[in-house]
């Protein structure tokens, strides 16, 4: 059994706006076993790039985190003083962002953006850090990595530039990488090759990630378990063969039938979700998906379900739950549309030749 | 698991997000905010109604007639026989020229920029939009004028060009020289908004709406240029009265009797040590109405700035 | 509310191609000495047939969004003809060239600066209305209600700017722009790019019952192929400004004929994990070459998997030339041999 290396219990994390206090993360709990991929997924606003923040406790203004516990390795990151904290981030836990353009500084060539990251920790002298850039690059597959040491950001291609990213990430062997949508900038071939390249660090390093993506697909590629969040908080969890073969949660199903497949002729209707993502300072009562939900009862509305267990290592957050969901309910969840045929016709009875 | 008919008959998204502030209310809301700003707000407003009120106040006695020569009570000290400032070296009320003196220093300020403004607007749209060549052309000829000393240029402009009669007529040559030297800020900073708006997804959906050039300058590129166009013109108004200021302490803008506060000063300078605050209260007039529209624009150039809001 | 153009006579046989785009090329050239340009599009020919929602796919570098804007006449064309519906669009100017675009309409990637935001909705959906002397006042009123409605918005927001509304419910404005003067070819540049996967479901969802009511044609274009396969009949692959394979869409996914095309697929992620375990991805080598200075001979030699370089794929451009099965057409000496 691999040891628990992060565990989040009961984190909230709020941000205190002119406009209210806006509950990005509510009430969240998981944890990642050293080695593990662990994927979270949800889409803009469902808090999952806030909770990666608070666990570097890097949580812009106006957030802070509220309550609750972040333990690496047993110890309370919430509660750490200022030396410890920095020792923690890059060291212990490492994060790479999005769009590497914007994470590298432009005036300075990446040796030495990497190098910094390790001298910075003290654990190893210039020199040693020189050497070791070197390593790192090629480690991450730059071609030529002695001369490309010496090279500015914007004279790497973009799958180059994460791949820097990368390295700089692993530069002081971190148990835990945390990547926030690491290949959403990427083209698709270039996709693929740093897909290629975390799984086999992950084999190699036996560094754990946790991957944050909207990208079902990625997460499919790359993750054991994954965690689905919604408004602030988890809805569905478990390994990934599982979720993805029989999802309970409606969110999590409404979202695995709304991505087009590359490998299927099907022109079936895509599965899509009504409505808007809610105001987090003001979030609907009871179940927070439940105005867009397609399979909603009325106790959806009074009271919030909790996180119970609905197969092995699976929790889901519903009154409902998919398996009980009968086919001619699921029908009418596909026939949703947002084009009105009425107004269609009207349309066209009013410029019946323009242009034809 | 097929369907009996592709259904397009439900609307779903109906809701909108509750109304949110229009731009200009969110800028005005912004605004309000800045101390600053609305202590300079105040007094302009404060200088405006000087300016218009003046000649009433002295037809109800309130104030000094500026013109009057109270022989008796020549460099009168502030306080002194009902002169609150002071008068000058002919026995004139100070603060009363003053409040005249205002008439000019905004008429100035804010006449030069409605001058400046069509000159800016047109060169500026035509070489941001048009591009190319005429870009080229527009913006050398921009350069050319720029290089020109401006306070040399007025002088000449001024001394050849010297109508007689009202004090309006008097100020023509001083807008038209003020201005004529300070366009070139305004043309810039238009054309340069024209460009980095023309790149715009917007701009492209409208051409490909159909929509004909002229359109497209004066229905989208000028509104979404008008809060750095806003914010420049502001700051022309300080410019614009210090210059006249200056041209009146050198004795090329407005000839006596007519008070103007560069004039005052001029004045006063000569008699500095006798009667300082014949010199020092146009000073301080001056200075106060620069900073209180520096404050102002300083404040509408955050307020208008679309990267702040909310 | 009249009809702007006059009946057409009904032709012996209308011409099943929309849309002819032939040799079409683009160079941007780069300022300062040396004469080099950017070859956006070096060499396009392609054909859009009427009904059909064509998607083009590449990536970064291919030139795609190049195309479009010479497609739509946003951009002028260094060299070559675009044939829309029997007129060469880029010998056209002034009022000729904005009576065909009335035809051809475009919806853009970001919901967020393709509004301008300083105009109402209502205003932004009229504006082709006006532009065109579509109907009266109160009737445009009523047809951008019609069009809000068409699209799934409430009608009664039309003096609502576009910042109020969320990303998706832009995107729908932006499409009832492009419906509003009706008409008969649509271009959809990353049209659900930018938006969360649930959100360009609806979207995608919306663009086909449109496609369906209005018999309109697509031009489709984005990186992401699983949603060009969702969407299109067709599928043009480009690489570095070439198109390199053109087929149905079942066609170029079962038996792909160019390599490049045989690598972008097998790059994509599958949402499925038992799936994922099994795949082994063929991975290119190398990064996408500057269009500045594309390789000699085939573009794509430089990362191509089954390449003889030096020799004929450094030497000789292919042409794109009929395999695979039923209209599949692709440009290499090698194609379908893996």
């Amino acid at each position: 059994m691999a040891p628990t290396l992060l565990q989040i219990e009961d984190l909230h994390t709020q941000f205190f706006t002119s406009r209210g206090v806006v509950h990005a993360v509510d009430g969240v709990n998981l944890h990642i076993d050293a080695g593990e991929v662990l994927g979270v997924v949800g889409e803009s606003g469902c808090g999952k790039t806030i909770t990666a923040l608070s666990v570097l406790r890097l949580v812009p203004d106006p957030g802070k985190i509220v309550s609750g516990r972040i333990l690496f390795r047993g110890k309370d990151v919430t509660k750490m003083d200022d030396q410890e904290i920095r020792e923690f981030r890059g060291n212990d836990v490492a994060m790479i962002f999005q769009d590497p353009m914007t994470s590298l500084n432009p005036v300075t060539r990446i040796g030495p953006q990497i190098e910094e990251a390790m001298t910075a920790h003290n654990r190893f002298t210039q020199q040693q850090a020189r050497t070791r850039v070197i390593d790192l690059l090629k480690r991450v597959r730059v071609p030529a990595a002695e001369s490309r040491v010496k090279d500015y950001p914007h004279q790497f291609s973009g799958g180059m530039r994460q791949r820097a990213m990368i390295a700089m990430g692993l530069a002081n062997e971190p148990a835990l990488l945390i990547a926030d949508e690491p290949t959403t900038a990427l083209d698709v071939t270039v996709q693929a090759q740093i897909i290629q390249l975390m799984k086999q660090l992950n084999r190699e390093l036996g560094t754990a990630m946790m991957l944050i993506t909207h990208n079902m697909a990625l997460v499919a590629s790359l993750c054991t378990r994954i965690v689905v969040m919604y408004a602030g908080r988890i809805v569905e969890e478990g390994p990934v063969d599982q979720i993805f073969k029989s999802p309970q949660h409606p969110y999590t199903w409404s979202l695995l039938r709304s991505v087009p497949r590359v490998d299927e002729a099907r022109k079936d209707r895509l599965v899509s979700i009504r409505g808007l993502p809610p105001d987090l300072s003001n979030p609907p009562p009871g179940c927070k998906f439940h105005p867009r939900c397609p399979f909603v009862i009325d106790h959806c509305k009074e009271e919030e379900p909790p996180l119970g267990e609905v197969g092995p290592n699976q929790l889901a957050r519903c009154w409902v739950l998919m398996r009980t969901v009968s086919d001619e309910a699921i029908d009418n969840a596909r026939a949703a549309s947002l084009a009105s045929s009425e107004a269609a016709k009207k349309l066209k009875q009013a410029v019946p030749d323009a242009g034809r | 698991m097929a369907l009996a008919q592709p259904a397009i008959d439900q609307p779903i998204d109906w809701e909108v997000p509750e109304k949110q502030l229009g731009l200009w209310s969110d800028a005005w809301q912004r605004f309000r905010r800045n101390r600053l700003a609305l202590v300079g707000a105040v007094i302009v407003v404060v200088l405006v109604l000087i300016a218009v009120l003046s000649p009433l106040l002295v037809h109800f006695g309130v104030i000094q007639d500026p013109y009057h020569q109270d022989v008796a009570n020549i460099e009168a000290t502030p306080g002194m026989a009902g002169h609150p400032l002071g008068s000058d070296e002919l026995g004139r009320d100070t603060l009363a020229r003053l409040m005249y003196g205002s008439q000019i220093s905004l008429t100035v300020g804010l006449l030069v920029q409605v001058i400046i403004f069509p000159i800016g607007l047109a060169i500026g749209l035509a070489a941001g939009y048009a591009g190319g060549r005429i870009d080229n052309l527009l913006m050398r000829f921009t350069d050319i004028w720029y290089a020109f000393p401006d306070l040399l240029f007025v002088l000449v402009v001024v001394s050849v060009w010297h109508p007689s009669g009202s004090p309006f007529f008097q100020l023509l040559p001083i807008f038209g020289a003020i201005a004529l030297v300070n366009w070139v800020g305004l043309a810039r900073l238009i054309r340069g908004q024209v460009l980095s708006i023309k790149e715009k997804e917007f701009i492209e959906a409208a051409r490909s709406s159909g929509s004909a050039p002229i359109k497209l300058v004066l229905k989208h590129l000028l509104p979404n240029s008008l809060g750095p166009i806003i914010v420049t013109l502001t700051f022309g108004i300080p410019q614009a009265i210090f210059l006249e200021a200056v041209l009146s302490f050198l004795g090329v803008g407005i000839q006596p009797p007519t008070p103007t506060w560069g004039q005052m000063v001029f004045d006063g300078y000569e008699a500095v040590y006798a009667n300082p605050s014949s010199a020092v209260f146009p000073a301080l007039a001056i200075g106060c109405t620069l900073l209180a529209f520096s404050f102002i624009g300083d404040g509408l150039r955050d307020a208008l700035d679309p990267r702040m809001r909310r | 509310m009249q009809a702007a153009e006059p009946r057409r006579a009904p032709a012996a046989a209308v011409d099943p191609v929309l849309l002819r785009v032939e040799n079409a090329y683009k160079y941007f050239p780069i300022a300062g000495f040396g004469g080099e340009s950017v070859r956006a599009v070096d060499g396009v020919t392609l054909e859009v047939r009427r009904g059909e929602a064509l998607g083009l796919v590449g990536e970064s570098g291919c030139g795609k969004s190049t195309l479009a804007r010479l497609i739509t006449a946003l951009l002028p064309v260094t060299r070559g003809s675009i044939v829309f519906d029997g007129q060469d669009i880029t010998k056209l100017r002034g009022g000729k060239l904005r009576k065909v675009r009335r035809k051809m309409q475009m919806i853009f990637q970001d919901p967020f600066a393709s509004l301008d935001p300083r105009m109402t909705v209502g205003d932004i959906i009229a504006e082709p209305l006006d532009n065109y002397r579509i109907g009266s006042g109160p009737e445009r009123t009523l047809r951008v209600a019609e069009l809000l409605r068409l699209v799934g918005l409430n009608p009664n927001f039309t003096n609502r700017y576009p910042h109020e509304f969320s990303g998706g419910q832009r995107q729908r404005i932006g499409i009832a722009r492009a419906l509003a003067v009706n008409p008969s070819f649509i271009v959809c540049d990353e049209a659900v790019s930018a938006l969360d996967v649930s959100i360009a479901a609806q979207i995608i969802n919306l663009l086909q019952d449109l496609q369906r009511e209005f018999n309109l044609t697509y031009l489709f274009i984005a990186h992401d192929l699983a949603v060009v396969r969702h969407l299109s009949d067709r599928i043009a692959v480009m690489y570095l400004g070439k198109v390199v394979e053109t087929a149905g869409r079942n066609d170029i996914y079962d038996h792909p004929q160019h390599p490049y095309t045989r690598a972008l697929l097998s790059s994509i992620p599958v949402p499925d994990p038992a799936v994922e375990r099994d795949r082994d991805p063929i991975l290119l080598k190398g990064e996408i070459p500057s269009p500045v200075n594309p390789p000699s001979g085939c573009r794509f030699h430089t990362r191509c998997p089954i390449a003889r370089a030096p020799g004929i794929c450094s030497e000789q451009e292919p042409q794109l030339e009929a395999h695979g099965h039923r209209d599949q057409v692709a440009a290499c000496h090698f194609a379908g041999q893996f």
